[in-house]
């Protein structure tokens, strides 16, 4: 437990009136995401703890830098969880840096995504103010939700001190079967299944198996497993912390790591490379060096977008390109929350 | 009532004369009795006549209009179906309503994909009416869906009683294209789950029009669940009926729908529709499951003996679809049932942490012995959204207005205990200065530097959603005279 929400907003108000940047880190286990920036570290691991937990209302407020880990650990006591089960990097990640990369598990598609579940936010902007938008309660419509405004924001808009989330029961019961098959089929089988009122929580196709995950009430699982197909065989439960942690071979190395977020059924282009599909197909990894052109262009046909989500040149763009009325719309939007442009300055785009 | 931002003032032919250049005459409505029922939505105790109605039927048109409006200052309001209840889509004297009605196409409905495309002025239900044939719905479902449109659910980021389980507006909502004040054409979101940069859905979804207008959406659908069955339960308080909703969810459980009334809303329900609700219970539990039959039959079980324990006074199970519509019949007709026993009411929308319910109920019952009017409660027991219903008599003079003041309290009440003063309503005209009562000035400041970036000349909406400094100062000078 610690509080340094009053040295945090000091640090931000003294930045805003000298202009100097400053660089948001609390576990440092995402430093890869984003652009490389400048500017002194602000370090916010030290505001951590638990808040508020509400079990009964499903509602939890922590401080920013709490350890994924940690809030983890109080919720098991009451068979809650955090629904989009988000990667923990070594037990070295916390809320803050989670909802700011907008990380979140393979249950995603299905349970919803930390924006999702994002109720809401303190945060210091960058005029050095303290605010709160949001609050525990799931419907708020007073104000632009700036709660959610803050998932994949990278840290740009504001210093996050506080957030609260809605939580979920941890289901009673989780099976994982899987199936030989190429990626086509395994499109196709993905998206035929989440047509069907199933307890999905996971849908992945690698090394050239598609692995499924049902979860939910004892029965509702057997019944399930009924129904995916004869072909299916009990699978390795632990291939799903394995994706979600990225701890696969297919991450290792060096080589460009490559994001696609598209529609769940689009094709399936440049077979022969090195592909990881998760979300039931609307998340694919790609890994190797490609022109970012090239892979937009790809991206763009398969109605979504791509990032280069780690490795390669991180001076550049590693995000999507926008049209240039959205960019101006995000330029301005960065301005008012930030207009001496201090805060995690140009990490998600240059100028952003 | 409505304040127009240092808009010119025009002339409604000589205004009308300018869009016929990008319109069609039977696409401008100019004459007094054609424009009247686009006076109000349905609060209609905010009026207004705005210069001209607009009846866009292109993503183009409502381009070209933002333009001109852009170009002539002239304020700009968006209107759906006009089934809001804050007045968001209250006309500005000085200004154009947009009406989206005309805009009612569903593009495409992509079964594989799960995904439909719509044009803003499509129904709530009729998205899911196109998406049954595959087996699919759109979950999103308040109690209007019948009439409300789907580019108003993005603008009060709509919930519905199934909420707790599958989500608001925002959580439904994949994409949509936004015709922004100065006339840019913007995509935002896609086919994927998310994109890059800020997330512009979660600011659009709930910002009440004053962003942009939204031109086309593209929504998640969701398969039709197998089985769903309702457990309808009477308690002898309030607080037993709340503690069984708490049991229910720390036993692992989240109910399709839950939902709480009150002694009060339950005999006017009752009266309205027979749905065989017990009239001797101070409180009902409405409380669906859906899932594989197997899963359904397990937690019913396990709500009805929980339900139990805490003292269900009466427990009934739905036994088929026809039951199961019957006892939701009653909870969705609850408003127009307590209409029937009052000259009016007003419908509040404030959201409570839901272990506050019994207090809150408490201090609502003292503020309706003091005020002298008699509320009714219907509360989204999931999701803390509690919509007391105030009865009065308009055609008594100083009732209106005594029931406006009581529903502050009630707000200031709900933002006291740690909730908010509109869970899917909005603040429209309508709740303006409570929204002093929910944030500082700072809070307030960033939301006028967003709505900056985005509608530099405050064209778009105004006098909604957000007050102006002006405004908030003039509410503070109200409030210190009461108190002095």
């Amino acid at each position: 437990m610690g509080d340094i929400a009053d040295e945090l907003e000091a640090t931000v108000r003294a930045a805003a009136a000298s202009g100097k940047k400053l660089s948001i880190v609390a576990g440092g286990s995402k430093s890869f995401v984003g652009r490389n920036v400048s500017g002194e570290r602000l370090d916010v691991s030290g505001h951590c703890g638990i808040l508020d937990y509400q079990p009964a209302e499903l509602v939890l407020t922590v401080r920013a830098g709490t350890k994924l880990t940690e809030i983890a650990q109080c919720l098991e006591e009451r068979q809650q969880m955090l629904p989009f089960e988000p990667p923990d990097f070594d037990g070295k990640a916390t809320i803050g840096g989670t909802l700011a990369c907008d990380m979140s598990g393979p249950a995603r598609p299905w349970r919803g995504s930390v924006r999702d579940v994002t109720l809401g936010v303190t945060l210091i902007n960058g005029r050095g103010q303290r605010l709160r938008f949001g609050g525990q309660v799931l419907k708020n419509v007073a104000g632009y939700d700036v709660s959610r405004l803050q998932a994949g924001a990278m840290g740009t808009l504001g210093v996050m001190t506080e957030i609260t989330l809605r939580l979920l029961p941890t289901p009673a019961a989780t099976a994982t079967v899987f199936c030989e098959m190429d990626s086509r089929a395994a499109i196709k089988r993905m998206n035929e299944l989440a047509r069907l009122p199933l307890p999905i929580s996971g849908a992945a196709w690698l090394g050239g198996s598609l692995y499924l995950r049902l979860e939910g009430a004892e029965r509702a699982v057997t019944g399930a497993l009924g129904k995916v197909g004869p072909e299916f065989q009990p699978g390795d439960e632990s291939i799903w912390m394995r994706i979600r942690e990225q701890s696969l071979t297919f991450f290792e190395g060096n080589a460009s790591l490559w994001r696609f977020s598209v529609a769940s059924n689009a094709g399936h282009r440049i077979e022969d490379q090195s592909w990881l599909f998760d979300w039931g197909g609307a998340q694919r990894w790609l890994r190797g060096e490609f022109e970012m052109k090239y892979l937009e262009s790809l991206a763009n046909d398969l109605g979504g977008q791509v990032s280069l989500y780690r490795h390669g040149d991180r001076a550049g763009e590693v995000f999507h390109t926008q049209a240039p009325a959205m960019r101006n719309l995000q330029l301005r939007l960065k301005n008012s929350f930030d207009p001496h442009g201090i805060l995690n300055a140009g990490r998600m785009y240059h100028g952003i | 009532m409505n304040a127009s931002v240092n808009s010119p003032i025009y002339d409604a032919s000589a205004l009308a004369t300018r869009f016929r250049e990008i319109l069609r005459s039977d696409q401008i409505i100019v004459d007094a009795e054609s424009k009247r029922p686009y006076e109000c939505d349905a609060l209609p105790v905010y009026k207004a006549m705005p210069l001209l109605v607009l009846a866009p039927e292109t993503t183009q048109q409502i381009q070209a209009i933002n333009r001109l409006c852009n170009e002539l200052k002239l304020p700009v309001v968006a209107r759906g179906a006009g089934t809001g209840l804050s007045a968001g889509a209250l006309p500005d004297k000085n200004g154009v309503l947009v009406s989206l009605a005309r805009l009612c196409k569903i593009i495409e409905i992509d079964p594989e994909a799960r995904i439909a495309r719509v044009q803003p002025g499509v129904r709530n239900l009729a998205i899911t009416e196109a998406a049954e044939e595959y087996g699919l719905y759109y979950a999103p479902d308040p109690s209007s869906q019948i009439a409300c449109s789907i580019g108003g659910n993005i603008a009060e980021n709509s919930g519905g009683v199934h909420c707790l389980k599958y989500g608001l507006t925002v959580h439904n909502v994949l994409g949509m294209e936004v015709v922004t004040a100065d006339g840019e054409i913007l995509q935002v979101g896609g086919c994927g789950l998310d994109t890059a940069g800020y997330d512009f859905n979660a600011l659009f979804i709930g910002s009440e029009g004053l962003l942009g207008i939204v031109t086309e959406v593209r929504v998640k659908l969701l398969p039709i669940p197998e089985h769903a069955r309702v457990v309808m339960a009477g308690f002898a308080s309030v607080l037993s009926a709340g503690d069984a909703v708490s049991a229910v969810i720390a036993a692992g459980i989240i109910p399709a729908g839950l939902e709480m009334m009150d002694g009060f809303a339950i005999q006017a329900a009752e009266d309205f529709v027979s749905a065989g609700y017990p009239r001797d219970a101070s409180a009902l539990l409405l409380c669906e499951v859906d899932g594989s039959e197997n899963e359904v039959l397990e937690h019913v079980e396990h709500i009805e003996k929980i339900f139990h324990e805490f003292g269900a006074t009466s427990c009934r199970v739905s036994r088929d679809e026809e039951e199961r519509a019957l006892l939701w019949k009653g909870r969705k007709s609850a408003f127009p049932a307590v209409g029937r026993i009052s000259p009016d009411y007003y419908c509040m929308d404030g959201t409570i942490p839901r272990r506050k319910i019994g207090t809150v109920l408490e201090a609502i019952h003292r503020l309706s012995d003091q005020y002298g009017l008699r509320i009714a409660n219907v509360f989204h027991a999931g999701d803390g959204n509690l919509h007391p219903l105030i009865l009065f008599d308009a055609s008594v003079p100083g009732e209106l207005h005594t029931a406006e003041a009581l529903g502050g309290k009630i707000l200031e009440l709900c933002v006291e205990v740690g909730g908010s003063i509109t869970g899917e309503h909005g603040v429209g005209a309508e709740k303006l200065r409570y929204m002093l009562t929910q944030f500082n000035d700072a809070e307030l400041a960033q939301f006028y530097a967003i709505k900056d970036a985005f509608d530099p000349s405050g064209m778009l909406n105004p006098g909604k959603g957000i007050p102006t400094l002006r405004q908030c100062q003039e509410y503070r000078s109200i409030d210190a005279s009461i108190r002095t």
